[in-house]
């Protein structure tokens, strides 16, 4: 039976109470706070981040990825090939990109599940990342958030089946962005609530009740997308589903996180849930999809894992300055320090097993794991000078110990100061490099650190994506 | 394998004022330095046989020497990081000993003030393309390079910070001290330990004070047969010894490097002691110029080079050893740190000031009868380096 076989998610550190904005523009800021993606985070180092915390559940290699995301990096390359690439999926994985609409991710699972029923794939990891920009001022400034979910679909030990499907499509234009803009339009809100939301998705997860003969009282949890809190709790209302039954949407603690937030609820749902449960899933944009889960035994593998909670919980307040800032919403003066070196496509192409999934080698002769912190290719071995003779050797999972660091006001980087470190990998090997995530004030020699996927820089046009380390 | 040691001379040297020459390009620099040398030793430019040229990121080839209008002699353009305007000396001085000419000229320069930009930018590292393009491209500073070592030092000696970036301070105090006396240094400032604490962080343990000085300038050097050496001037000096060590980037990828000295400093000293006869370097070398471009720098090189036992650099330092009245007293013209650091030009400037005290004539900053000086510098940074010794006498 095809069905979810594990979940991921990532949720950035970073909040922005809307207080803060409020502050800003001497409005009431609302209650709670958004999640903003760090300056070096984007939706495919947001992806990424999701993709590896789902497939730590679940050793199974996905030989398809689904990117459902509206704000790729790049116009024209593909999203989904960047975080199939860092989560290190075998060449022959199938990989695509939806984009376009807030329903992206639902509509990749439904192609998920599609493909696996046709035999094409076996394990396919349905990954959403959204970091949507509302204009200054405005009310989607309040409201949109960043984050990511990632779900595999698959039949090996599903933890939850996927027993029904339905979906319409609308061109109702409730949402948009043209090619041009940079931010959010949309229509007036009481039309696109009555008109538009509201009768969508009543009429999805109505019809797809219907064909499957089941009630309100059959779903332990309901787990839809909405814009904001006051769709949400409408659509709940006029569905008839009772409070405890409806899923939290966590627009107050992250905000909407678009193609992900449906995802992200449905995670959090399933951590939650408990074997012989049912819950009802839907996404909305330019149409809706639905569909029915139901929680096999196999649930039990999840539990114990961190929850949705954990994640909310390591978080820090910036200001709003700097979310300007890290955003590009505000012309800064230009630096006088060197800049960084210019990435070279050839040069990133010829490393790419490092600038991939931060491979290095191991020597066969005498064992040593070794990788070039340049991301140059070792052919003579660091320790014992033999040449040519190495396996591949990652270091992505590795974790390691900050031997030494250096807080450097100097660097380049929305994020002044910088951190480096030289960071020294449990089961061996040493390697230089940037940090991020980090407080201050806590960095000190020893400390455990994990790698993660971010963006050094932007130069020569293109998103120069590189591992840094991170305090566990 | 023959020693290089006292077959090679040095018989005139020059070096420009360092500091901000706006008022000087990449030609006025050199110009000015080699003239002073040639005067210095008592020739025409018509004598210089062949030419070395350091430079890290103010020229290119040959060419960068056509300023000078020597006519037609081989001249070849050298870069070893920071260590460079030494590796401008080696070459001249290997002709020399080679016997292939008897008088050249290795001279080094640097304009780093032109670019507008404030510090240095890393030159084209391993790993990266030609054009200065790479994989990755690490955006480091220089002084977090070296913070590395201050951090593990305070770390590996548990030395509280407070106490660790006093004892720093005290390294940018002494040098600033010894080059308030130096008319050619880049700052002519007294400091306080007080004012190198309190000066704003710019990779920590390292503030500004604590960084030298990105500086213009120039330095030249006349290397002859040693047996010439008396026609020239009646006190030349003789090159003891002269080593290179290049590491292969261990510490940057081994986990059994400890930051808390540098190997290629270590080994290259080790070889020019051999070379030099030198048993006891605290004892029996009389003055030192050492690569002090960040203070925590010039506190490993203290016991990387022998000066001070591991772990003993703090009580040297309090106990002023490397003061100009100390034992050893070393960076007496004021070091990278107050005389400046023009890359290409910094070896040979040091071994000007080494010249300088060797002959009896550095003025107020003199060291009472020196028999052996020593210049040291590291290329590149720890774990990734080049250590380059040299050892010269006044005595063949």
């Amino acid at each position: 039976m095809i069905g979810i076989t594990s979940i991921g998610a990532y949720i950035p550190r970073y909040r922005l109470t809307l207080e803060e904005i409020g502050k800003m523009w001497q409005v009431r800021g609302g209650p709670g706070e958004k999640s903003v993606a760090g300056y070096d985070e984007d939706a495919v180092t947001m992806a990424v981040a999701a993709a590896l915390d789902c497939m730590k559940l679940n050793n199974n290699q996905a030989d398809a990825l689904y990117l459902a995301t509206t704000t790729a990096p790049y116009k024209e390359k593909q999203s989904a090939a960047l975080v199939a690439g860092a989560a290190d999926l075998e060449k022959t994985a199938f990989t695509a990109d939806f984009t376009n609409t807030l329903r992206a991710g639902t509509t990749a699972i439904k192609a998920a599940v599609d493909a696996i029923k046709s035999g094409s794939a076996r394990n396919a990891l349905v990954v959403a990342s959204d970091c949507r920009i509302g204009a200054p001022m405005g009310r989607f400034e309040q409201l949109l958030g960043d984050g990511a979910a990632a779900i595999m679909i698959g039949t090996k030990e599903p933890i939850a089946m996927i027993e029904g499907v339905y979906s319409i499509f609308s061109d109702f234009t409730d949402y948009w962005r043209t090619e041009r803009d940079s931010f959010i339009q949309s229509g007036e809100g009481r039309f696109l609530e009555e008109e538009g939301y509201m009768p969508i998705m009543t009429e999805a997860i109505h019809e797809l009740m219907r064909k499957y003969s089941l009630r309100q009282k059959d779903f332990n949890k309901a787990v839809f997308y909405a814009a904001d809190n006051r769709n949400h709790a409408s659509l709940a209302k006029a569905l008839g589903f009772d409070k405890s039954q409806v899923q939290d949407s966590f627009f107050t603690k992250i905000g909407n996180t678009g193609t992900a937030a449906a995802m992200i609820m449905l995670v959090a749902a399933l951590e939650e849930a408990n074997p012989g449960d049912r819950i009802l899933f839907a996404g909305y944009g330019d149409g809706a999809d639905a569909c029915i889960l139901r929680i096999t035994e196999n649930i039990s593998r999840i539990k114990g894992t961190p929850v949705m909670e954990d994640r909310f919980a390591r978080s820090v307040s910036i200001g709003y300055g700097k979310y300007l800032l890290w955003r590009d919403l505000i012309p800064v003066e230009a630096s006088s320090l060197p800049e960084r070196t210019e990435p070279s496509l050839a040069t990133r192409w010829r490393e790419r097993k490092t600038v991939r999934a931060l491979y290095g080698v191991k020597c066969r002769r005498c064992g040593a794991p070794q990788i070039h912190p340049n991301g140059q290719r070792v052919r003579v071995c660091i320790a014992c000078q033999e040449k040519d003779d190495f396996e591949d050797y990652k270091f992505s999972d590795k974790t390691g110990k900050l031997f030494t660091y250096a807080i450097d006001q100097l660097q380049p980087t929305k994020n002044p100061p910088g951190l480096n470190g030289v960071v020294d990998f449990d089961g061996g090997g040493r390697l230089i490099c940037e940090l991020t995530d980090y407080d201050l004030d806590n960095v000190e020699t020893g400390m455990t650190v994990e790698m993660t996927f971010r963006k050094l820089y932007q130069g020569k046009g293109i998103v120069n994506y590189f591992w840094k380390a991170k305090p566990i | 394998m023959e020693s290089i040691k006292d077959r090679v001379a040095i018989v005139g040297m020059g070096c420009t004022r360092f500091g901000e020459r706006w008022d000087m390009g990449v030609e006025d620099l050199l110009v000015e330095a080699a003239y002073e040398a040639f005067e210095d030793a008592g020739i025409e430019p018509k004598d210089i046989q062949a030419a070395w040229l350091g430079t890290v990121f103010s020229g290119i080839s040959a060419m960068t020497l056509a300023p000078l209008g020597l006519q037609y002699i081989p001249i070849t353009r050298v870069e070893n990081m920071c260590a460079t305007g030494s590796e401008a000396l080696r070459g001249a001085a290997y002709a020399i000993a080679a016997g292939v000419c008897d008088i050249a000229l290795a001279i080094g320069v640097e304009k780093l003030k032109d670019s507008g930009q404030t510090g240095v930018k890393g030159p084209a590292i391993v790993g990266d393309n030609p054009d200065g393009s790479s994989a990755i491209g690490s955006g480091y500073s220089a002084p977090a390079s070296f913070a590395y070592l201050g951090t593990r030092y305070f770390s590996h000696y548990n030395i509280d910070r407070d106490e660790g970036k006093r004892m720093l301070a005290e390294i940018a105090v002494k040098n600033h001290q010894h080059g308030s006396l130096n008319p050619k240094a880049h700052f002519h400032n007294i400091l306080t330990v007080e004012q190198v604490m309190k000066a704003p962080i710019v990779a920590w343990p390292l503030g500004l004070l604590d960084c030298c000085g990105v500086s213009d300038g120039a330095a030249a050097a006349i290397v002859v047969r040693s047996d010439m050496a008396k026609s020239f001037r009646g006190d030349p000096i003789y090159i003891k010894g002269m080593a290179i060590s290049a590491g292969a980037r261990q510490g940057s990828m081994r986990q059994d490097y400890d930051y808390v000295h540098i190997d290629e400093n270590v080994r290259a000293s080790q070889q020019v002691y051999a070379q030099a006869g030198v048993k006891n370097p605290r004892k029996e070398i009389s003055c030192a110029e050492v690569h002090d471009c960040f203070t925590a720098h010039e506190l490993i090189v203290y016991e990387d080079l022998g000066f001070s036992p591991r772990g003993g650099a703090r009580e040297d330092i309090f106990g002023g050893t490397f003061t100009l009245k100390g034992e050893l007293p070393i960076n007496t013209d004021g070091g990278l740190k107050c005389f400046g650091h023009p890359l290409g030009a910094s070896g040979l400037r040091m071994l000007y000031e080494m010249y300088l005290q060797l002959q009896g004539k550095a003025g107020p900053r003199q060291v009472k009868n020196p028999r052996l000086a020593m210049t040291h510098n590291l290329g590149g940074n720890a774990g990734a380096g080049i250590g380059c010794c040299v050892i010269v006498g006044n005595e063949k």
